[in-house]
């Protein structure tokens, strides 16, 4: 009968040498994995748990910002004060990542590595503009995060890589992020659509300075919006308009029984200026 | 294939047991320690049958490898009552009927326990939206909520 090794180093070092191994997969959360090694899609026949490894779950705040260990559960975001303060948006789109027992696994690094496209952490991760910090045989190196997803199920991560860290820049002042996301119920669902949205304001009731906005789920990885109509404006309707077609512009989406192209690029347009509208209201609050 | 051996506290009682890499926590639960109590509904972390308490945080046993388990507190429903002594929630599960068949309920008083653990005082919405993923196909949920609230202000005495 199929029977992965399981391992739970102590050090990255360590990992690393065992990750190096064929067929050697990482665990963080595990609410992926083991769905996928129970089903048969994937058999790896080596299970690398990282948790053991100091610094791999917990938030530390620094000078700089925040550094969040890769396999830190969803919840623990959810407690941590400053985090939820600094990066409300981060937060809530990892704890809208399954269940209150999903959210005592699940992690970051897991929601990215496993390369869904409709992956509610990503896209404010990515708006933040979020460094990975990624160990591998060939020392420590970093990545954006938006550069970690190469298509579904597939990361830019080479061969025995993994995340070790994300890191978050101090917010500037007066700005903020959302996310929001759009399923066919009320709870528990996968993205149909989602958009992320990082605002810088020019003082608490100045206009828009900086803007970053990404979309999940409307194309086989996260899409950047070309967010420049914002800049220097309140948000007005007519500039609400524009960023709602420069959403649609950039949409690829698949076709099918939870949300058709049209639907999925229409949606995108109206998520992007909600999740606008929210960050710059939480951005002058701040 | 070399087992892992892992010493953990279930239920307050240091234990020691031998797991394959492919073991979830459930498996081991059931079939290598005779509690029975965790469910299997789906296998895959959506129906919360199996919700366990694992250093204080409310998972899905079948989401978690038994070898993860090393140096954990974990408490399952086999821990929940004192003895003959029903713990508030199983007692107002009985006077509300919160159940039919049965095959939730271990997951879903687990679940509950972690709620009141965290927060004595919740509201209806957040007692409901904690226990999402719990999924029961009987009650129609509203007698484990009026059960879950009831025992919750039992405990804090009201």
């Amino acid at each position: 009968m199929y029977s992965p090794t399981f391992a739970a180093p102590q050090s990255i070092d360590e990992a690393v040498r065992m990750l190096g191994a064929d067929g050697a997969k990482p665990l963080s959360g595990g609410t992926d994995l083991i769905v996928q090694l129970k089903s048969g899609r994937n058999r790896p026949a080596a299970v690398v748990d990282l948790k053991k490894i100091p610094g791999l779950v917990g938030i530390e705040e620094t000078a700089d910002g925040f550094v969040i260990g890769a396999a830190t559960a969803g919840a623990q975001l959810g407690e941590h004060a400053r985090l939820v303060a600094a990066y409300p948006g981060i937060v809530e789109g990892a704890e809208l990542i399954g269940s209150t027992q999903v959210q005592g696994r699940a992690s970051l690094a897991g929601n990215l590595c496993n390369a869904s496209p409709a992956a509610d952490s990503v896209p404010c991760l990515a708006a933040a503009g979020a460094i990975a910090v990624v160990a591998g045989p060939n020392g420590e190196r970093e990545m954006k995060v938006s550069d970690v997803p190469a298509g579904p199920g597939r990361t830019n991560l080479a061969k025995g890589e993994f995340i070790k860290s994300f890191k978050l820049k101090k917010p500037a002042a007066h700005s903020a992020d959302a996310y929001l996301r759009f399923i066919p119920r009320t709870e528990m669902d996968i993205a149909v659509v989602g958009a992320g949205v990082n605002i810088t304001r020019d003082g608490a009731n100045g206009p828009i300075k900086s803007a970053t906005v990404w979309l999940g789920a409307v194309a086989p990885t996260i899409v950047e919006v070309d967010a420049s109509c914002i800049i220097g404006t309140s948000l007005d309707d007519a500039t609400l308009a524009k960023l709602d077609a420069a959403a649609q512009s950039v949409c690829n989406p698949i076709d099918d029984k939870r949300g058709t192209i049209e639907y999925r690029t229409k949606v995108a347009g109206v998520l992007a200026r909600r999740a606008a509208s929210i960050a710059f209201k939480r951005a002058g609050e701040r | 294939m070399a087992k892992t051996h892992v010493t953990a506290t279930i239920n307050g009682e240091e234990t020691e047991f031998l797991c394959d890499g492919q073991q979830t926590m459930l498996d081991v639960l059931r079939d290598e320690m005779g509690l029975t109590g965790s469910k299997e509904g789906c296998g895959s972390g959506d129906c919360g049958a199996c919700s366990i308490i694992v250093d204080g945080r409310l998972v899905c046993s079948c989401l978690m490898f038994g070898a993860e388990a090393e140096g954990t507190e974990i408490m399952t429903i086999e821990g929940m009552a004192d003895g003959e002594n029903l713990h508030p929630l199983q007692q107002k599960f009985l006077e509300h009927a919160a159940l039919q068949c049965g095959f939730c309920t271990p997951g879903v008083l687990v679940a509950s326990k972690a709620l009141l653990d965290k927060n004595p005082n919740p509201t209806e919405e957040q007692a409901r939206y904690w226990l999402a993923g719990n999924l029961c196909r009987c009650t129609g949920y509203d007698k484990i909520i009026e059960a879950v609230m009831d025992a919750a202000a039992e405990m804090r005495g009201e």
